[in-house]
């Protein structure tokens, strides 16, 4: 199969990989995928808490190099935009601009998915709750 | 990349891209590739022309080849029928003793790793009325020997189990199997093609009654194989599958593709010469890349037996690697992966699953396919590409950042529903 050029520069050169401290308040993680299914995402925002802007990004894939490059781009989207900005990021956008074929589409899906994950989890953190008495993400996402 | 030289080892240079996919076909050799040319041009004859000359030297050439391919595999030249590959040779095989034996009885015996080329022809007989056992296999690939007993019945006519696995290279006790199956007069059918020129396979001692061979596995042309039909003890009968002029002893109607049986041949021929010394040179070659990439890397996986195994073949998963991103990594290299994502059916190799190594494992596999034309050189090229790239890889990679702080990923409850 022939990669795009925005996939293979994705693969070649990922943009914020890493980890954030899934333990603060600022932070919302989200896991998505299965092993067994080929591809797990995590994708991990930072939050300025007085304006709600997404002021850091940071993900790690287990999957293929769609995935990486769908998860990658969700990062570099994400930072600078409002939480409920980011939440308007569809997955036809991400199929659009690394111009993914058919049997690629879900790795988009799952990057959706783990924006709107970790934009729960963050929410989660900050709404009624303590923050302090949160379970770690990866239990949450049963 | 601009530059197609890479240094590879001291002052050694590989070629890029390398390949290393000789499970999936291989590099035509140059020695068969003159041996067949004439019959492209002014040897155009039509073997069963018995009139002329043109007619007598393509039959005299298809002679010569049968002999060639009879020799390395111990059987008579009268046992050698020409196909198109060893597609049509299993179909040949499994459909002509289904439909010449139904009266004897109606149960097939497979396994469950088999070529689909076996496993979608037992499938369609299935639709006919035919019942087929599916074996399992064990850990390490093979089929355990007890199932087989206990899964033959007074029904049973047929037993196909392949010799060498395309995947993992893991070679079946034929010779017990067969051993069996002539005792209990059932006839044996096996899938040769991984096996044949890379270890010594003989009809008579692995007591096979039915074999498919092909050309492109062997260093031969595509488009070409063969089935081995016994002649005696038992005289194996078929029911052909392809109606028409009445060729190879009526069990294979069709004009013979002189060029690709004459290559078929040749390839044969240089087999029988030099297999004991190449596979002693592929193995060592094979451990070499084991071992560089074992040395360097933690928790990577061997699937399938190294004890019974094929000279050329390492399949290997990368734990908390996904195998096409691990194929995108080292793309000047030329592997194949059971990942889910490298197949049109995004399932992962049913092969691996059949070992029980798990969805994940299997997606985090490939293959090496080593051969004649690889080099120590390309070798080592390859096992740094490969540990580099699942190095990086694994620093991207969220189950490995979780297997190293202390998560069982199987306690986990992921979020995604497995759907496939």
């Amino acid at each position: 199969m022939a990669y795009s050029d925005k996939v293979l520069d994705h693969y070649t050169n990922p943009r914020n990989v890493g980890a954030l401290d899934k333990n603060s308040a600022e932070v919302g993680t989200g896991l998505v995928g299965a092993p067994e299914c080929g591809d797990v995402m995590k994708l991990q925002i930072k939050v300025n808490p007085t304006t709600n802007i997404i002021e850091d990004a940071k993900f790690k894939t287990f999957g293929c190099g769609s995935a990486i490059a769908s998860s990658s781009l969700a990062t570099e989207w994400v930072k600078g935009k409002t939480v409920d900005e980011a939440l308007g990021i569809k997955n036809t956008d991400i199929v659009k601009e690394l111009s993914l074929p058919p049997v690629k589409i879900h790795c988009s899906v799952l990057a959706e998915d783990a924006i709107r994950a970790a934009i729960g989890d963050w929410k989660k953190k900050n709404g009624a709750t303590q923050n302090q008495a949160q379970p770690a993400p990866v239990e949450q996402r049963a | 990349m601009s530059t197609n030289v890479i240094p590879g080892n001291a002052n050694k240079d590989v070629k890029l891209p390398i390949y290393m996919d000789n499970h999936a076909t291989t590099r035509p050799d140059p020695r068969m590739i003159e041996e067949m040319m004439p019959y492209f041009g002014e040897k155009f004859g039509n073997a069963a022309s018995r009139n002329h000359e043109f007619g007598w030297v393509a039959e005299q050439a298809v002679e010569e080849a049968r002999e060639r391919i009879a020799k390395l595999i111990g059987a008579s030249t009268k046992e050698i029928i020409f196909t198109s590959g060893a597609t049509e040779s299993d179909n040949l095989a499994i459909k002509g003793v289904a439909e010449m034996y139904k009266e004897k009885g109606n149960h097939i015996i497979t396994q469950a790793i088999e070529h689909k080329a076996v496993l979608d022809t037992c499938k369609r007989l299935e639709k006919y009325g035919f019942r087929v056992t599916y074996l399992p296999v064990q850990k390490d690939g093979r089929i355990d020997l007890d199932d087989l007993k206990r899964a033959m019945d007074e029904k049973t006519i047929l037993v196909t189990i392949m010799a060498a696995n395309n995947e993992i290279g893991v070679l079946q006790p034929i010779r017990e199997i067969g051993a069996l199956c002539h005792e209990r007069g059932v006839l044996f059918h096996t899938d040769a093609v991984q096996q044949i020129g890379k270890v010594p396979f003989n009809v008579i001692q692995d007591n096979v009654h039915l074999a498919s061979i092909t050309g492109h596995k062997i260093y031969g042309p595509k488009g070409v194989g063969a089935l081995y039909v016994r002649r005696k003890s038992p005289r194996v009968q078929l029911v052909a599958q392809i109606d028409g002029g009445g060729h190879e002893r009526g069990m294979r109607s069709g004009t013979l593709n002189v060029p690709g049986i004459v290559g078929l041949g040749k390839a044969c021929e240089i087999a029988n010469h030099e297999m004991a010394e190449e596979s002693k040179k592929i193995a060592a070659l094979r451990d070499r890349l084991k071992d560089a990439i074992m040395g360097q890397l933690d928790e990577v996986y061997i699937n399938g037996s190294m004890e019974h195994r094929l000279p050329n073949n390492l399949n290997i998963s990368f734990a908390y690697v996904e195998g096409e991103s691990l194929l995108m990594g080292i793309n000047d290299i030329a592997v194949s992966s059971g990942s889910a994502c490298t197949s049109a059916t995004l399932e992962p190799s049913y092969v691996l699953k059949a070992l029980g190594a798990g969805d994940d494992l299997a997606h985090s596999s490939i293959r090496f396919g080593l051969g004649r034309f690889n080099t120590e050189a390309e070798v080592d090229y390859v096992a740094r590409r490969v540990v580099d790239t699942v190095k990086r890889l694994r620093e991207l990679s969220p189950l490995y950042e979780m297997a190293k702080e202390g998560i069982d990923l199987t306690k986990v409850q992921w979020a995604a529903e497995p759907t496939h």
